[in-house]
């Protein structure tokens, strides 16, 4: 048996990496609904940082209430009986999104830069991975379009039964900051191969690439109301979608803390379908008989990338006992080799992260990991004199009740446990409220297998981490999350089952 | 099918405007507009081993288009070495992610898109059908048919399952192999598109072998899918003969399956070709003599110009043809005059010409054939009331010819005629006509027109057919299955349903240590 790396894999190989442009024109900085451009009712607008330089971008309008009101209604009128959205064929859905894909596939390059500039984001990581994602999700929706089946049903006495799977209706989507564009389309694409609207609300920190992508499905020929996307801040924009009375649904990616508040916005209200993906806390579990090169590499990775700001971070790293200082070391010489910098630059390794405020909780969580005893092995302070930028940092020795063992950090902050057995480890890597994802690394099945059923997360990686794919379902157990995003399962998010039985006069096999 | 386009109240996709045709039908043939009539094998262009050719025929004139190699059982013995070299383990093909044969699907229609009305006029020449037709709806559903496979390529999920015992348990759901595919000649874009999106999307190789009647618009394609990207001797194409280059397929000891569409008759030779040598999966879709029923609630507007299309589409050259159409009898006589008129009224000729609803047939042997069968309707008495002759002095042209007083056990009302010829019969009662629907061997469509939910409901539920039409006819898309009841034919194509046919499923059990839920 060859070992097959990714490159031998013939589908094409990751495309050459372009330079980022170099003055990036920021063209849409208004609200987009009924495909058209908007500014704020209350005239309010917002500023737009790069968190490279802290230095402005652009002033992007605020949204509020009175913002979504609008939204909402346009989405409700492309979403009645009757119009071209509603009538159009599933086939047709799932070209206008393959369509979407072809342009967004055109302005990569400006997308990737935007991505780099507004989510201090690495300009290859951006390019390479967040937009090859995208275009593979947009895809992957369009094909399902047409292939989302109700049933016929053998009921009982003389019926005809048949299920439909109808589109929810107007959802409202809250989207993070951490991957601006591929969250953006995490959301919209399902929902629209679906036959649903939608009424967006981008991260105040990176609304940018979304109201981009607004010219880009007007462009592609969505009906007007379709897709109407709302800049603005969680407390105004945000809340006034999970409590709106004419939203069926509402998504939200983002904290547990806000999680919350928006389960509870759909009680009080109208009991809109909710679906949720949170934070997590998640457990990587490296055992002695595991190749430790790949451990290793693939445990930073799982911890470092992007800065630390993914909700599947590997955050706990429980490595087992007869291998845990050679872990610790290769572990800490891999953090070192970290070049930080603008992230538009090529070699940099690391970039900022999104914001003051994140900053600031990152540093006060590592002197948290200080202070209750963990040894900092690197990092642990600022880098550089402007922007938001951490040191990659260690701790090793870490117990289960630190708080660095159970917060979300979100930052590039690895903990590293000790472990001795099988049933130790599995009992407290499921001592946790969060459940989004886990992994285990061995070469003996046995373990693999035990640790694929007992982890309670929703998703579970062996000898790998951070795998994901548009034809995978994602999302969290616990309070990581309800409801799950991608893969066929996704689409159920975004339908309504209607079951429809007609009296026939005699029923036959 | 299905495409009522001037009715479609919805914002389908506009309809393409109609391109100048590129060929047309007095061309005296030039070989550099022709870039394919050789055998197509591991993405290369090769001669017969035998180096025959055979000529293809223009069926509206009768003249010979061009000479095209010869497949037989040699050539078939190198494009399976071909496709079985594509299939190992290891090979690119193998290892290619899901959603990048789904691109390379998506790539084949954007190529077949742009070449579409090329494509559509090489279809006229070698077919006889109507350009116009060609490209709206031949090429628009070849390529619909292209992207809908191309999305399920990542979306054939197998399963886990809760085996008792401490195991784990799961399905993969694989591709078969070498897929023989033999393929008629009355769609031969569309029919290829059928037969490559499913066993493309889900992993196999094909070797796939062309009518002889219509090769040419297949081997264009072959050039499109090297340009798509599709790796060497993942589809193989060969023109030729069914009983040396089709035998060979269905005889073929390294050919995990064929898939053939066509005749009953021949139907049965590969079904049982199959039993003799290897055992390979069979799907077939075959012949068929349709009811379309008309209840007298029905609308006649409607379900005159409907029955109309149900038979004289395509020039009658339709498995699925509405060839049975049977009228309760207080609405028999109105809807038997319009259905006469309808049919008058129909426009026969240059099959270039954008006016033009009926083209030639295929060629001189189904010709004759048709007006075999309609010397036989009427020695055995039913009642002609149009048509019944040749439509032009040269080419394979038959009138629009419909008959009337037709009974259940004339030769007319029961074998498969594939020409522009409808019987219409009349019945008085529900039971009655369920019953004399279904009296036939074959059961590939049917259809009831009526404004009532009950007797639609009743009769869709009674009709022994792989496809019921209520109130409509020839309604094709690729997300709804096809295929036969009876000697109509085995499997389905199409749809998810069609997936099943180029998938095997491996069970894969492994002992674990505990079981939990």
């Amino acid at each position: 048996m060859k070992k097959q790396g990714s490159h031998s894999n013939p589908a094409p190989v990751l495309p050459a990496l372009p330079e980022p442009l170099k003055d990036l024109k920021i063209k849409y900085t208004k609200i987009f609904i009924n495909n058209e451009w908007h500014d704020s009712i209350s005239g309010k607008k917002f500023e737009v940082f790069n968190p490279a330089n802290e230095e402005k971008i652009c002033e992007v309008a605020e949204g509020d209430k009175a913002d979504i009101d609008k939204a909402v209604k346009a989405a409700r009128k492309a979403f009645e009986l009757g119009s071209p959205w509603r009538t159009m064929d599933a086939s047709e859905r799932g070209r206008l999104l393959n369509k979407l894909a072809d342009l967004v596939e055109r302005d990569r390059l400006t997308l990737a830069t935007m991505e780099a500039i507004d989510g201090g984001k690495l300009f290859s990581t951006a390019y390479l991975m967040d937009l090859g994602a995208c275009i593979k999700t947009i895809r992957y929706c369009a094909g399902w379009a047409d292939k989302i089946h109700g049933r016929t049903v053998p009921m009982d006495g003389n019926f005809f039964t048949f299920t439909r799977h109808e589109p929810v209706g107007v959802c409202g989507q809250i989207i993070p900051w951490n991957f601006p564009l591929v969250m953006f389309i995490w959301k919209i694409a399902p929902a629209l191969c679906c036959g649903n609207t939608v009424v967006v609300k981008p991260a105040e920190q990176t609304p940018l690439s979304a109201l981009y992508m607004g010219s880009l499905i007007k462009e592609a020929g969505f009906p007007p109301g379709v897709v109407n996307i709302v800049p603005g801040f969680g407390p105004t924009a945000g809340a006034a979608i999970s409590h709106h009375m004419d939203i069926d649904k509402v998504s939200f990616t983002g904290s547990t803390e806000v999680g919350k508040l928006i389960k509870e916005a759909a009680g009080k209200t109208n009991l809109k379908r909710v679906t949720l993906e949170l934070g997590g806390k998640s457990p990587n579990i490296i055992f002695a008989d595991a190749d430790l090169d790949e451990a290793v590499e693939f445990a930073h990775v799982g911890l470092f990338y992007h800065q630390g700001q993914c909700c599947i971070a590997g955050s706990r790293i429980f490595v087992e006992e007869p291998i845990y200082d050679e872990f610790v070391r290769r572990s800490i010489e891999r953090a070192k080799k970290y070049t930080l910098g603008d992230p538009l630059s090529p070699g940099v390794q690391q970039g900022p992260q999104i914001d003051k405020e994140q900053f600031q909780k990152i540093l006060d969580l590592i002197e948290s990991g200080k202070k209750e005893g963990a040894k900092l092995e690197c990092g642990g302070g600022p880098w550089g004199n402007k922007g938001y930028f951490i040191q990659p940092t260690v701790f090793s020795n870490v117990t289960d009740d630190m708080r660095i063992a159970k917060e979300e950090i979100f930052g590039p902050v690895q903990q590293i446990m000790k472990f001795k057995t099988i049933d130790e480890v599995i009992k407290r890597a499921n001592n946790t409220t969060y459940g989004l994802a886990a992994a285990v690394f061995t070469k003996d099945i046995d373990k693999a297998l035990t640790f694929a059923a007992a982890l309670q997360a929703g998703t579970v990686w062996v000898n790998c981490y951070s795998a994901l794919s548009a034809q995978c379902p994602f999302g969290g157990f616990k309070m990581s999350g309800n409801g799950r995003e991608l893969g066929e399962y996704g689409l159920q998010e975004y339908t309504e089952v209607k079951t429809v039985t007609i009296k026939i006069p005699q029923k036959n096999s | 099918m299905g495409w009522a386009y001037d009715r479609c109240p919805k914002p389908c996709p506009a309809v393409p405007r109609l391109p100048v045709s590129p060929l047309s039908l007095d061309l005296k043939f030039k070989t550099d507009l022709l870039t394919s009539f050789q055998i197509f094998i591991n993405n290369e262009w090769h001669d017969a081993v035998s180096k025959k050719t055979f000529p293809t025929i223009n069926p509206a004139t009768g003249e010979v288009i061009c000479q095209v190699a010869e497949g037989d059982k040699a050539d078939v013995d190198k494009a399976v070495k071909a496709a079985r070299a594509a299939f190992q383990l290891g090979s690119p093909w193998r290892r290619m992610d899901a959603s990048h044969r789904g691109k390379l699907l998506n790539r084949l229609a954007d190529l077949i898109e742009r070449d579409r009305a090329y494509l559509a006029a090489l279809e006229t020449l070698d077919n006889g059908k109507p350009y116009s037709i060609a490209y709206l709806v031949d090429l628009d559903m070849v390529v619909k048919c292209l992207r809908y496979f191309a999305g399920w390529s990542d979306k054939f999920h197998g399963k886990t399952i809760p085996l008792d015992g401490d195991f784990f348990c799961y399905t993969r759901h694989e591709p078969v192999g070498v897929c023989g595919q033999i393929i008629p000649w009355n769609f031969p874009l569309l029919m290829q598109a059928w037969k490559l999106g499913p066993a493309l999307a889900t992993g196999n190789v094909v070797v796939m072998k062309v009518a002889e009647q219509t090769p040419l618009s297949a081997l264009y394609v072959a050039n499109l899918i090297k340009e798509a990207g599709f790796p060497p001797g993942v589809v193989n194409i060969i023109p030729g003969y069914g009983p040396t280059a089709g035998a060979a397929i269905s005889a073929h000891m390294d050919v995990d399956k064929v898939a053939f569409t066509g005749s009953t008759e021949v139907g049965h030779l590969i079904k049982k070709a199959a039993a003799e040598s290897n055992l390979k999966r069979v799907t077939l879709e075959l012949g068929g003599k349709s009811p379309n029923i008309i209840m007298s609630d029905a609308d006649m507007d409607w379900a005159v110009d409907q029955a109309h299309f149900a038979l004289f589409f395509n020039q009658g050259q339709c498995c699925c043809a509405g060839s049975r159409t049977y009228v309760q009898e207080d609405i028999y006589n109105e809807f038997v005059e319009r259905s006469v008129e309808k049919a008058k009224s129909r426009v026969v000729g240059n099959p270039f010409d954008f006016k033009t609803e009926q083209g030639p047939q295929v060629d001189e042997e189904q010709f004759k054939k048709i007006l075999g069968y309609i010397n036989t309707g009427k020695r055995e008495g039913a009642k002609l009331l149009c048509g019944g002759n040749p439509a032009a002095d040269r080419g394979y042209f038959v009138q629009p010819t419909v008959f009337g007083d037709v009974q259940d056990n004339m030769t007319i009302a029961r074998e498969e005629i594939f020409g522009p010829v409808m019987q219409i019969m009349k019945f008085k009662t529900i039971e009655e006509i369920i019953e004399r629907a279904n009296n036939s061997k074959y059961g590939l469509a049917a259809a009831v027109f009526t404004k009532d939910i009950d007797k639609a409901n009743y009769v869709s539920q009674a009709l022994r057919a792989g496809t019921v039409w209520v109130n409509c006819y020839n309604v094709f898309g690729a997300q709804a299955p096809f295929g036969g009841y009876k000697a109509s034919g085995n499997g389905r194509e199409l749809g998810e349903y069609g997936l099943e046919a180029y998938l095997e499923v491996k069970n894969v059990t492994i002992k674990i240590p505990q079981k939990n839920s």
